[in-house]
């Protein structure tokens, strides 16, 4: 037996998400329009502080411009919400066939949350950094080591977004809609991965807080590794930490997953 | 040894009580009453390969949980299971390779892709190699006639393609034990009569053992040698479907289009109802007279609700 046999339920899956959701080309189309308009409103802002402020700042103009627009193109990597197939299956309770399925359900879900976290980006993604790059000053990495590190760190990233993003679709087995934990979850992304304001600009006070959580490695760290701001060497000292993340994120998801399964109370008979 | 093998099992659901009004609702948030709904109270049976054993009952009765338990999707309070020598629940990713399972109200196939598609991706999930999959796809395909909707989109389909292609799906892996639950629910007669033929195929052409959950009594009288009676969580009965009937009642009816309207005084049939020239009479067909001239004629049994809650009056007893 070939090496794909032991993968190929999560495989297949992953395939037939990621072709469904790339065919939402309106969608994509549309996302890249917003996501483009917020980069240029939030350039502005940072291009009035700069302006106006007389102190060094921790990360130079140019620096936050790419920062920017590589948060906008790869805003699908932020775990907003559950699996929209997910929280239906459990809701109608066609989750009986997910659990006939001789495949771990975990991951099941885990496949599909990767490809809901990186599928609708491609069409998003590509055009930002086209026109972006071509014409609002967007910056390419500055050697190849930086890039190295950047996709190292962005494969890390999915892995982490997709865990949480699993977190999101196990807790809809407790709560059926999964709306309110999802909104806190996507608050804090929102905030602590640097999404809104690159990490290196909050206070002091706050940076213990922001290393020891995993969502810096959603946006922060990963582009700091793009710029070049971090030195591509540090990826063996940042590694580690993703690992560990990924590792407690998916195993606090299986222990959970398994206790909702043995509690488990099908929905419409 | 027997392939399935199923005994003493209980599953309670609790269900959290709603107390009224707005008070109630305000303080359902803090405080949470519960009320504990026996679904399987002592489920008991065992099946041999290659039997097509039907499983009725009134609804809520505990067939739908009893087919989830044995699939592995719910674990039970109590008892013990095993099927082809595994407990479902516990070795659940091994289970459910032997399996098939379609549940009639809902769909396995994925909604968005076309139907050939779902049965490629079943194919992956259940790891089945690539000739048997060709081999198992094009025999699957001319018996439920498919060859048409291979490429609709599943949303697109009616109920009765939507279950074919659902029977066929659940046989991608040619499993050797097939739990159908409901699958002739809202068909139509073209569509339940091939669904039945279909299901009489595999059980007498290539031994699949088929648990068969349904409403519909001419899909039991069709196709099932053996039935298995379940109400309010309980085994009631377990046997042939005419022991079925002649342990309950031997009562046959009989519905009778008169040339005119006259009373009918008979010592061996009583006269349940009359509707105009219509007349509804039951007898016991041990004893049958003909005294009157007869326009029409049409028979047919005792409801099996009827059966059922004579029946379970009686073990009440």
């Amino acid at each position: 037996m070939n090496l794909i046999y032991p993968f190929k339920p999560y495989l297949a899956v992953l395939s037939a998400r990621v072709r469904t959701l790339l065919q939402y080309r309106a969608a994509a189309l549309a996302g890249f329009g917003t996501q483009f308009f917020w980069g240029l409103i939030r350039i502005m802002i940072f291009e009035a502080f700069f302006r106006s402020s007389t102190q060094i700042q921790p990360m130079t103009y140019d620096h936050v411009v790419t920062y920017l627009w590589l948060s906008q193109a790869f805003l699908v990597l932020v775990p907003f919400s559950a699996d929209p197939d997910v929280r239906s299956l459990v809701r109608s309770g066609n989750i009986v066939y997910e659990l006939v399925r001789p495949a771990n359900l975990y991951f099941f879900w885990f496949s599909r949350a990767i490809a809901q976290r990186t599928a609708p980006g491609v069409f998003r993604a590509l055009p930002m950094f086209i026109v972006a790059g071509l014409f609002f000053n967007m910056q390419l990495p500055p050697n190849l080591y930086a890039t190295s590190a950047f996709i190292i760190a962005m494969i890390c990233a999915i892995l982490i977004s997709a865990a949480i993003t699993n977190l999101l679709n196990i807790s809809t087995l407790w709560t059926l809609s999964g709306d309110g934990v999802g909104a806190l979850l996507s608050a804090a992304t929102w905030l602590l991965s640097g999404m809104t304001l690159p990490l290196l600009f909050f206070p002091d006070w706050a940076q213990t807080a922001l290393n020891a959580l995993p969502f810096r490695y959603m946006m922060d760290i990963p582009f700091r590794f793009y710029l070049g701001q971090i030195p591509p060497s540090d990826i063996w000292t940042h590694l580690p930490f993703q690992l560990a993340w990924i590792a407690i994120l998916t195993g606090l998801g299986h222990v959970i997953l398994n206790r909702a399964t043995r509690r488990l109370v099908v929905q419409g008979g | 040894m027997s392939q399935i093998i199923v005994e003493n099992l209980i599953k309670t659901f609790q269900i959290a009580q709603r107390r009224p009004g707005l008070w109630g609702a305000l303080t359902g948030v803090v405080h949470r009453t519960y009320r504990t709904i026996s679904a399987l109270d002592g489920v008991s049976f065992t099946i041999e390969p290659g039997e097509l054993v039907g499983y009725i009952g009134p609804n809520g009765a505990g067939k739908s949980t009893t087919v989830k338990v044995l699939s592995g999707i719910l674990v039970p309070d109590s008892g013990r299971c095993e099927i082809l020598g595994r407990t479902p629940w516990q070795d659940r990713i091994a289970h459910v390779a032997q399996i098939g399972v379609v549940f009639g109200q809902r769909t396995q196939l994925w909604w968005d892709l076309p139907v050939i598609e779902s049965f490629d991706l079943l194919r992956d999930i259940y790891r089945v190699p690539q000739d048997q999959y060709v081999n198992t796809r094009d025999e699957l395909i001319p018996l439920l006639d498919l060859e048409p909707l291979l490429d609709t989109p599943v949303r697109q389909l009616s109920l009765g393609q939507r279950m074919r292609c659902d029977l066929a799906a659940s046989l991608i892996h040619t499993p050797p034990i097939l739990f159908l639950d409901e699958p002739t629910i809202g068909l139509d007669a073209v569509s339940k009569l091939a669904v039945r033929d279909f299901i009489k195929k595999l059980n007498t052409e290539r031994n699949v053992t088929v648990i068969l959950t349904t409403h519909d009594m001419d899909d039991i009288e069709a196709l099932c040698t053996r039935v298995m009676v379940i109400g309010q969580g309980t085994i009631l009965s377990d046997g042939t479907l005419d022991n079925l009937r002649s342990n309950v009642t031997r009562e046959r009816r009989l519905i009778v289009d008169l040339e005119s309207i006259s009373e009918i005084a008979d010592p061996d049939a009583q006269v349940i109802s009359t509707d105009g020239h219509r007349v509804q009479l039951t007898f016991d067909p041990e004893r049958i007279t003909a005294q009157h001239p007869v326009r029409d004629l049409f028979v047919e049994n005792t409801p099996i609700e009827e059966i059922i809650s004579r029946l379970y009056k009686e073990q009440k007893l």
